[in-house]
């Protein structure tokens, strides 16, 4: 696995972290809270500390519904969900291959992965 | 051919780091007309002006180029030292080498050319420079305070203290404000209505004081010294003179279903009524959209109980105009509307309630006469949830930027006050940061956490839904445990962030005063000139200028009285010379000028003019005022056929600047 950079997720998702004024509204909200190991404010500031290991390695970036209910909560525009999603991109572009083709796809579907995940990925790398 | 001094500021290293100051004043000694060109450490000090004193006697100077700060800073400062030494004092051009080149650049080459081009486009100026000598003009000795509540009282209060009339307009049928709403005040919680209630009384029997209530400024017109202001007494059908405030009327009236505004619509009044028992004046007001007399001709019960003949249904809107030297802007604040916030479910659920609201709650003449109760089956909650920051330091643009100030304190006191009074209650604040920078602020916040077992948890809530039950399930974080929360409450207080009121932006349209984009008034200077506005004579008081907590709010409306006070005490103000003049010659007559003048300081009037041949003609030309002109130059801008000028920044001195930089 080559090393994912903070650099790399930031600008994948697009979010500047900074923004984060550190008040837990997005984890307030989220309803996928109980299952993830880390919490949407934890990868906000996880990644500005580019602490990036324990998210890459945690399935928590699969039970992130992409609901962007602490998208549309933050009241500093941080949009943690976009974090995770850059996050969860980066796993998905270390198989190899920076496209996802549809024909794989089934391939990919199981339990854990929610599907606006695959959506969501599909949506941006489709050709 | 003028003769002229050149002198180049270090100051210190604020100019000397960047710009080669001997450079400079070596280029420019050879410019036209320069006799003499030195540079020194500070040139604002005694020193460096004695220099300058010096170097006017020596050399004959009758021109001065100053290169340092600034005019901002210190363009006075130096007009006054040339005028010690005997030259008009419109004869210093000063070439701003620090703010708009030191300070801006890095490279010391780029740095020294650009000051020596700002110094020849100020030469080349001051060879155009002609003597120029100020006017006067008379101060009105009667200051306008616009807003009534703790802000305008104070500021008010002050002024009348030092003798001078002041009138108050009010747009409610009351003064008092947001304060008289307020049950207790942080830090000493001595009761709101106990420590406000004399100073309106004291207003209302002050001699110089005049109250404008249930009244509105409409138009301002004129400058510093002399404005002349438009307000509207709006009809309140009740004649003030004769009214008593008996009250009568306002229970026998049949229409009792209007929302109570004091109480926040959480209960009714009357169509006829007074706000509060301490109101100031005391006199009824008709609600024009619920009275039935009014709306249909069918009731006059009001008129029939009225011992005193106060009504008359027949009351119309009335403008009067006043002149004043100064006005005061204190127009005050409002919570935001919360329909942004749908997740707090403020609308779906009557407990879910604003700290404005629980302060009604908590008062002796509120909806519960003071007994804390829930809004929707009144009974007393046993679990309440305070919600901070709900729409304060938010940029998503559902809410405000800035801090409100306000409520970290407040709500720190509802906490207490609830423990204090109902201990079986438990009490949770959720915070982001809690912000307590006053004197005995911080104290009071940990009294509430450590006397009185307030849970104060950081993080946000996320969601209230109310539930079957009557409860509402507060979902929220707890950061510091790293734990998704859920509460199960009774009522929930939501601390809504503040804005200035919506009366302000249009104000500040009729005073020509400055606003930033949260609609706060913007202040002279941010620390050193904080009550006044950039508009000369027009002063800011209170919560018009940003969140402030009712301490700050009475220390900045009487440093508003303070400068207004030193406004007033002057007989003559001395005006600016650098003001527009049309060429009759030149004018054409058009109305250019006198549509873009912001301050209505040009008129036009048909003149007689001699022509060749021993004939003359009649022609329609423009004339300034220059009294009321305030030198923006918007007409020399306009005027199609160059007849309108500037004193001391004609058209010629513009471009001979331009041509000394494009040379």
């Amino acid at each position: 696995m080559s090393k994912v950079t903070k650099e790399q997720v930031l600008r994948s998702s697009g979010v500047n972290v900074l923004k984060c004024m550190r008040c837990g509204k997005c984890s307030a909200t989220c309803p996928s809270y109980d299952e993830m190991e880390y919490h949407p404010h934890q990868f906000v500031y996880m990644v500005e500390k580019g602490d990036l290991e324990p998210l890459l390695n945690s399935d928590s970036i699969y039970k992130c519904l992409s609901c962007y209910a602490c998208v549309e909560r933050c009241p500093r525009g941080v949009e943690p969900a976009k974090v995770v999603e850059g996050i969860r991109n980066a796993v998905l572009r270390q198989s190899g291959m920076n496209h996802i083709k549809a024909e794989n796809i089934p391939d990919m579907l199981d339990e854990d992965l929610p599907q606006q995940a695959i959506v969501s990925a599909f949506r941006k790398y489709k050709r | 051919m003028q003769r002229i001094g050149v002198f180049v500021c270090w100051c210190g290293s604020n100019i000397a780091a960047t710009v080669d100051v001997e450079a400079v004043s070596e280029a420019l000694k050879s410019e036209p007309g320069v006799v003499f060109s030195t540079n020194y450490q500070y040139m604002c000090s005694e020193a460096g002006q004695n220099m300058i004193k010096d170097a006017i006697k020596e050399h004959n100077l009758t021109g001065v180029v100053i290169c340092s700060c600034s005019p901002r800073m210190h363009e006075a400062t130096f007009r006054k030292t040339v005028q010690g030494a005997g030259i008009n004092p419109y004869m210093v051009e000063i070439a701003n080498i620090r703010e708009q080149c030191s300070w801006i650049h890095k490279d010391k080459q780029t740095g020294t050319e650009k000051a020596i081009i700002l110094g020849k486009a100020a030469i080349a100026k001051v060879h155009l420079n002609a003597p120029l000598t100020a006017g006067e003009s008379p101060v009105v000795k009667r200051a306008l305070v616009i807003g009534g509540g703790i802000a305008g009282i104070q500021t008010a209060l002050d002024i009348a203290e030092a003798g001078f009339d002041v009138d108050i307009v009010e747009t409610k049928p009351t003064i008092g404000g947001k304060m008289t709403q307020i049950d207790k005040t942080f830090p000493t919680l001595d009761c709101a209505a106990c420590i406000l209630t004399p100073k309106m009384v004291d207003c209302a029997q002050n001699e110089k004081i005049h109250i404008y209530s249930y009244s509105e400024v409409t138009a301002v017109k004129g400058f510093v010294g002399n404005f002349t202001v438009s307000i509207k007494k709006k009809a309140r059908y009740v004649d003030t003179t004769k009214c008593t405030g008996c009250g009568v009327c306002t229970e026998k009236c049949p229409v009792k279903n209007v929302p109570n505004e004091f109480n926040l619509g959480m209960n009714n009044r009357r169509a006829i009524y007074i706000p509060f028992a301490q109101a100031v004046p005391k006199v009824a007001t008709i609600d024009a959209d619920y009275c039935n007399m009014l709306k249909n001709g069918k009731c006059g019960v009001c008129s029939k109980v009225c011992t005193a003949g106060a009504i008359d249904y027949k009351q119309q809107d009335e403008i009067i105009e006043e002149k004043y030297g100064a006005i005061v802007a204190a127009t005050g604040f409002n919570p935001i509307k919360l329909d942004n916030f749908d997740e707090f479910a403020y609308s779906q659920s009557k407990d879910v309630i604003t700290s404005l609201e629980f302060e009604r709650l908590t008062n002796a003449a509120g909806p519960t006469s003071g007994q804390l109760l829930r809004p929707s089956d009144g009974k007393h909650p046993h679990t309440i949830v305070f919600v901070q920051c709900v729409g304060s330091r938010d940029t998503s643009g559902c809410g405000k930027p800035y801090c409100s100030k306000i409520c970290c304190m407040y709500t720190a006191k509802h906490a207490m006050l609830t423990r204090e009074k109902y201990p079986d209650t438990d009490v949770y604040v959720f915070y982001i940061d809690v912000r307590t920078p006053g004197k005995n602020f911080d104290e009071f916040y940990r009294r509430a956490v450590e006397d009185y077992n307030v849970h104060y948890i950081k993080g946000m809530v996320g969601k209230v839904a109310p539930r079957a039950d009557g409860t509402l399930d507060v979902q929220a974080s707890d950061l510091i445990s790293n734990e998704q929360l859920h509460i199960s409450a009774d009522l929930v207080v939501l601390a809504a962030a503040i804005e200035p009121d919506k009366s302000a932006r249009p104000l500040a349209t009729m005073l020509t005063a400055s606003m930033d984009t949260n609609d706060f008034f913007t202040e002279a200077h941010a620390k050193l000139r904080p009550v006044e506005s950039p508009t000369a004579g027009v002063f800011l008081s209170g919560t018009c200028q940003g969140p402030k907590d009712i301490p700050e709010t009475v220390s900045q409306a009487s440093a508003a009285a303070a400068k207004v006070i030193g406004l007033l005490c002057k007989d003559k103000l001395t005006c600016n010379p650098c003001v527009a003049h049309s060429d009759e010659m030149l004018c054409n007559g058009c109305s250019s000028c006198e549509k873009v003048c912001p301050y209505g300081a040009i008129t036009y009037s048909d003149k007689e003019f001699r022509m060749p041949d021993r004939t003359t003609a009649i022609r329609r030309v423009a004339a300034v005022n220059e009294a009321v002109c305030q030198g923006c130059g918007a007409c020399t801008v306009a005027c199609p056929s160059g007849a309108m000028d500037l004193k001391g920044f004609s058209n010629k001195q513009i471009m001979a600047e331009v041509d000394a930089i494009c040379k």
